[in-house]
């Protein structure tokens, strides 16, 4: 079973220490919560987890492997939903979601299964310039389903959300977790994932 | 392969869903060149002269113009970060984004030019050699000009920024081009022009994706 | 905190150029000095152009200094894009605006002496219109490094511009002569003569000598300007969110 573990993890930022001397093991299944206040560097673990910084010290290990050392690798093991929802209005919200499903080589659900779990299955002809923000966030999610990913990081993905999508969202992790899956997730709404870790991060000094 | 052919169909359903943008080029390009008559006198001779430099200093001006959309709103609606952590590599996906930018402004702006020549008397023996010139070049400023889109992402007054990174660095684009229809013109031949504008073609081809991917990934990075 | 301090590795540098600055002060002064003593005064005048030859011995140097600064810059990015080290990018930064000015110096120069030399202000030699060029990609670099809120973003893109540009600068220098020799004006009097006549090197030389060291030491004092700088907005940082 795969284990993705972070050692002793900073981040240097524009000349300020965001994280120091993060520790994490994350387990298939496993699920971690984020948890601190605003500028506590939620984001930039989550940023540092999906590969889009390096960390400044320390090790993000996937299996024992050093994940810097086969970014590409990594990419195809990760999915990141971050604050943009990467919605291009000229498309239709099926066009959005074929894309990135494509693209990320078509491993997990089929764009329309995706769109019906996130119940915009009727939406899919219409151009996504009308979709308001919660249906564009989940144009988004369906991206992270279609993607076949082991890894879901997802940074405050409730906003915009109404609670009964939060909640199909909770119903979404739970199945992702039960095949073998592991999700991080910053939040500050009750998704139900109650065997949770948590991290909690503060501001640094 | 497969997912350059993704995004290359991507791109190009993106760009002939704003196919305005390609017209708004070539109206610039038109109209920098036409501007010309009015500021110099319409003695046809000397529209002659100068008129294959106006063309490509125009063209120039034009493709940097429609440079700074590039890579622009895929990083402001985060669809570059995405791009980034993509299984295909971002050198790839750069070049597909490169080649329909061409495709899309190059191209128009080659299909235009023979017009502008006739409006600015350039002889017509000239014309083949200032048709190739273009070919070879305009693939340059889209490569050129994608580097400084990708420096200049986020920055403020990105436009005017990336016009003084980037047009110094095609001076030689336009010495070689322009050199060629000279040379031509006095019955010197093109072809040594033409050759090392094709060098620096190949150059662009092997720096810019390099080049713009780097820059790239730290735009996403910070 | 540590983290901050091993990337810069201040305290080392501090050390060192502490101890070598009154050196390279002294050298420059004396070289500067002798180098000056030489070319205004000591050095034959030319058969040609009379006293306007002095003009050469700042004008020399300054372009020299001009490929000397961008080559610096771009082994300075290169290392720290690679190595990620604090004091490279902090060099790059500082080597700019110094590299900006000797460019404009070789600028004017050149054209005071193209005045009584052509009768113009400005020709486009190919000397001249490469260096011109050079100034651009100064002011690009200048431009695109504080045009970022996060200094950090500006370093790197910046760093990066500064690499493209120098694989650039040989094809810019090869095109614009290539470009002058097709439009060759009618009558150039080449700014350097066959042979060079040793009361006329030396001065040269001594004044090339004497811009390397005032180079060196603006530099051991805008990095350590920078250092505290730095440290600093470090101090503010801290205090504001405690």
């Amino acid at each position: 079973m795969a284990s993705f573990t972070g050692e002793n993890l900073s981040c240097i930022r524009g000349e300020r220490l965001v994280l120091e001397g993060i520790n994490f093991a994350l387990e298939g299944r496993g699920a971690m919560i984020l948890t601190g206040p605003n500028g506590a560097g939620k984001s930039t673990l989550l940023r540092l987890m999906a590969g889009l910084m390096r960390p400044s010290q320390g090790r993000l290990l996937w299996n024992d492997t050093n994940v810097s050392d086969d970014a590409a690798e990594h990419n195809c093991r990760i999915s990141y939903i971050g604050h943009a929802d990467a919605v291009k209005p000229a498309f239709s919200v099926s066009e959005n979601v074929g894309f990135w499903a494509e693209m990320n080589g078509s491993k997990g659900h089929t764009p329309e299964q995706a769109m019906t779990s996130l119940g915009i299955a009727h939406l899919a002809d219409l151009s996504a310039r009308y979709l308001s923000a919660g249906q564009r966030r989940r144009v988004n999610l369906c991206r992270m389903l279609t993607s076949g990913a082991d890894l879901w990081l997802l940074d405050e993905p409730t906003t915009a959300l109404d609670s009964e999508t939060s909640a199909s969202l909770g119903e979404l992790i739970a199945a992702h977790r039960h095949k073998g899956g592991m999700v991080v997730i910053s939040t500050h709404t009750d998704l139900g994932i109650s065997d949770a870790v948590s991290l909690p991060l503060e501001v640094t000094r | 392969m497969s997912g350059l052919s993704v995004i290359l169909r991507r791109e190009i359903r993106l760009a002939l869903r704003h196919s305005t943008d390609s017209f708004m080029v070539v109206g610039f390009f038109v109209i920098a060149v036409v501007l010309f008559p009015f500021g110099v006198g319409p003695e046809s001779n000397m529209l002659a002269r100068i008129g294959p430099g106006v063309i490509w200093v125009a063209a120039l001006l034009a493709a940097m113009l429609s440079m700074e959309r590039l890579f622009q709103t895929d990083y402001e609606d985060g669809s570059l970060e995405l791009l980034v952590l993509s299984p295909v590599p971002m050198e790839l996906t750069v070049c597909a984004k490169v080649f329909v930018h061409w495709l899309t402004t190059g191209v128009p702006l080659i299909l235009t030019a023979p017009l502008l020549a006739l409006m600015m008397n350039v002889p017509f023996e000239a014309w083949p050699v200032m048709l190739a010139s273009l070919a070879l070049g305009t693939p340059v400023l889209s490569l050129i000009g994608a580097i400084g889109a990708a420096l200049a992402l986020g920055a403020r007054r990105g436009g005017v920024l990336l016009s003084l990174l980037v047009l110094p660095l095609l001076i030689p684009v336009l010495i070689f081009a322009v050199g060629a229809i000279d040379a031509h013109l006095m019955g010197g031949g093109a072809k040594a022009n033409l050759l090392l504008l094709g060098g620096v073609l190949l150059g662009a081809l092997a720096l810019a994706p390099w080049a713009s991917a780097a820059a790239l990934r730290q735009a996403v990075a910070s | 905190m540590n983290i901050l301090h091993r990337f810069a590795n201040p305290t080392r540098f501090q050390r060192l150029s502490k101890k070598i600055e009154p050196w390279v002060l002294v050298l420059m002064l004396l070289t500067m000095g002798s180098g000056l003593y030489f070319a205004l005064f000591s050095s034959p005048v030319d058969y040609q152009q009379g006293h306007t030859v002095r003009i050469m011995y700042i004008h020399v140097p300054a372009a020299w200094m001009a490929l000397f600064c961008y080559t610096a810059m771009a082994i300075a990015a290169a290392i720290s894009l690679i190595w990620k080290h604090g004091l490279a990018d902090i060099a790059v930064k500082a080597t700019a605006p110094i590299g900006a000015a000797f460019t404009f110096l070789a600028l004017v120069t050149g054209s005071l002496w193209g005045k009584p030399m052509w009768g113009t202000w400005w020709v486009w030699d190919a000397r001249l219109t490469s260096v011109l060029v050079l100034f651009f990609l100064y002011l690009g670099y200048m431009a695109l490094r504080d045009a970022f809120d996060d200094p950090a973003r500006g370093a790197k893109s910046s760093a990066i511009l500064v690499l493209v540009g120098f694989v650039n600068v040989p094809i810019i220098k090869f095109s614009v002569d290539w470009w002058n020799t097709l439009h060759q004006p009618a009558s150039v009097i080449r700014m350097d003569g066959p042979t060079i006549h040793v009361d006329m090197l030396m001065p040269l030389l001594l004044m090339a000598f004497a811009f390397k060291f005032y180079y060196l030491w603006v530099m051991l004092v805008r990095i350590r300007q920078e250092l505290m700088a730095q440290r600093i907005r470090a101090l503010k940082h801290r205090q504001a969110i405690e």
